[in-house]
């Protein structure tokens, strides 16, 4: 491949690769809100529910 | 009451069904096409500029639209909207969110449904043994309604039937256990695939299997920068446009899906992380795969020649043969996942599509989930058989010009003027950074009140006065000619007039005329189709003041 093409190419894979994996990665490393939240998977994990006052 | 208490399963099935809304055929057959016609490498800078002013503040704008929405209990556009601006009008400007579904699932189910069929003939070995000519010809032949290769009458209107059952069954099952399902396992296999075939498409070398050129021939043609280009207005009103099409904003499929999410939760990295999972999809494997393969088997000239008409007929007509260079069975397989691919980017988009009228009638009219997706895919059988059943009068391209290019420009700017204008940037902002889990750039509030709506502004004033030939210069210097593809002049179908003028075969000119009846007859039944939405909303509306709900 010519220069000015490979230069392109990797910069722009690398940066929206990357940004996909950063972005991801965050979402699947944030704690979630406490219950109620929106998704039905978590609903009886224990250590997520509002504590009794 | 409204009888929908649907919610998400997952924060990561949300995300993979958001992306796989916006993955659609799009990325990997429409993307490189604009990026060969516009420059090349230099595309991707108007092309990455466009997400970042554009795409991201529409998405953003989108997901705590529909958050906000949600909150009282609106899950389609017609009363998100209503519930963000005093006027009355603005609900029938909702209606766009619903027709667009519609109209743009009753053509795209269509093209879901080739893909569909074509994995059938790849693991047949239909294309095995035929030449390039022959394989483009079964093309033809399929769409005109000709003979079935499988013995089965009519085969495309059965797998378009097979593949508008499939989607309203999955929609029936709910977002959890349907919507949300698929794309937990059509997200993961479109990655597959892609890499897949993104691998093959690194590495070709020619004198092998046929190949007349290196993977690099094609990758330089695709990325090479064009600098000069990039001072061209058409370039950068075809990047905001592909920016458009690949994130499926402007359609109310994003406000509906993210209706679903409750008022303390994000949005804010939810909207970044789906959206920049599609630019992935778009840019690393659509960019590697249709493109590299066509001008590694084919040449430059070629390609060229042929991506002037799209990417469509490369995708059906071209690339089965191409695998088959391959070997008989690695051809089979590579058919087989690049089919696949396409109807898994497809699938997941006509489902999103299908939820917004889900939700409009299960809010508005108490219907059930099952009776909902039913009637959406009745509706949508009966919109879609014009064009299949009159796919080469330009049925098919006339609805995807207005419901699926059109409407979604119309759509996007409104809303956006809604959200940053008449809603307000101080409560809009508060929406879009309430309960984020990343810190939201500032500069966005301003980028999002002023540069976004202009941006938009220019995209549809640009479509409706474009020049001929995209010619900016000649029409600043005076010359402004309309391009036929213009929107006036599509609506004063000029193109079709010119071409009828110019025929002198008797069998050309009656062929154009029933083309141009079909036209127009599409255009009235579109036009149908969003009054009587409009007439739905109006009725439900006074079904709400009636009950005390407004």
């Amino acid at each position: 491949m010519n220069t000015s093409a490979l230069v392109i190419m990797l910069t722009t894979m690398t940066l929206v690769t990357g940004l996909m994996i950063f972005f991801f990665v965050k979402v699947i490393t944030t704690p979630p809100k406490p219950e109620p939240d929106s998704y039905l998977d978590n609903d009886d994990e224990a250590e997520r529910q509002v504590p009794n006052r | 009451m409204s009888a929908n208490k649907e919610s998400w399963g997952s924060r990561v099935g949300l995300i993979l069904a958001m992306a796989g809304n916006a993955v659609g055929l799009g990325n990997f057959l429409r993307f490189p096409v604009q990026a060969v016609q516009n420059g090349g490498g230099a595309f991707i800078i108007p092309y990455l500029v466009c997400f970042l002013v554009m795409g991201i503040p529409l998405l953003w704008i989108e997901w705590s639209m529909g958050r906000f929405g949600g909150k009282f209990g609106h899950h389609s556009t017609p009363f998100i909207v209503d519930s963000m601006g005093k006027n009355r009008f603005w609900k029938y400007i909702g209606v766009f969110g619903l027709w667009t579904n519609i109209a743009v699932a009753a053509y795209y189910c269509y093209l879901e449904s080739w893909t569909l069929s074509y994995v059938f003939h790849s693991i047949l070995g239909t294309f095995s043994g035929l030449d390039q000519e022959a394989i483009s010809d079964f093309f033809a032949t399929y769409v005109s309604l000709g003979k079935s290769t499988l013995g089965i009458p009519y085969e495309p209107i059965v797998f378009y039937v097979i593949c508008l059952l499939l989607n309203t069954w999955i929609l029936s099952q709910g977002l959890a256990s349907g919507v949300e399902r698929v794309a937990k396992i059509g997200m993961p296999m479109l990655l597959l695939f892609g890499a897949f075939l993104a691998f093959k498409g690194f590495t070709i070398t020619a004198g092998e299997n046929g190949a007349i050129n290196d993977s690099s021939v094609g990758l330089n043609f695709l990325w090479t920068p064009n600098f000069d280009q990039l001072w061209s207005p058409s370039v950068w009103l075809a990047a905001a446009g592909q920016i458009f099409f690949t994130l499926s904003v402007g359609m109310g499929t994003v406000q509906c899906y993210a209706s679903y999410v409750r008022p303390k939760d994000d949005v804010a990295l939810n909207a970044m992380s789906a959206g920049w999972m599609n630019e992935f999809v778009e840019v690393v494997l659509g960019g590697a795969i249709l493109i590299p393969i066509s001008i590694g088997y084919l040449g430059i000239d070629r390609v060229t020649e042929m991506v002037q008409s799209g990417g469509l007929g490369l995708a059906f007509r071209t690339l089965p043969y191409l695998f088959y260079q391959w070997g008989d069975a690695l051809g089979a397989f590579s058919g087989v996942m690049w089919f696949g691919l396409l109807f898994f980017a497809g699938i997941t988009s006509s489902l999103a599509m299908g939820t917004p009228w889900i939700g409009f009638l299960q809010d508005e009219f108490n219907w059930n989930r099952k009776s909902a997706a039913w009637s959406f895919g009745l509706i949508v059988l009966i919109l879609g058989m014009p064009t299949v059943l009159f796919f080469r009068y330009g049925v098919f391209d006339e609805y995807d010009y207005w419901a699926g290019t059109v409407s979604l420009v119309v759509f996007a700017l409104l809303e956006t003027i809604l959200f940053a204008w008449v809603f307000g940037m101080k409560k809009g902002w508060r929406e879009i950074t309430s309960g984020a889990d990343i810190k939201v750039p500032g500069v966005y509030r301003f980028i999002i009140k002023f540069i976004t709506p202009v941006l938009l502004l220019w995209v549809f004033l640009g479509s409706v006065f474009t020049p001929k030939g995209g010619d900016w210069g000649a029409a600043f210097r005076g010359n402004w000619e309309l391009d036929n593809g213009s929107i006036i002049n599509k609506l004063k179908n000029s193109g079709l007039k010119e071409q009828i003028a110019a025929a002198t075969d008797p069998t050309v000119i009656e062929e154009l005329q029933n083309q141009m009846f079909f036209v127009n007859a599409s255009r009235i039944l579109l036009l149908t189709v969003w009054l009587t939405l409009a007439l739905l909303v109006y009725v439900a509306y006074k079904k709400r003041v009636r009950e005390g709900r407004i």
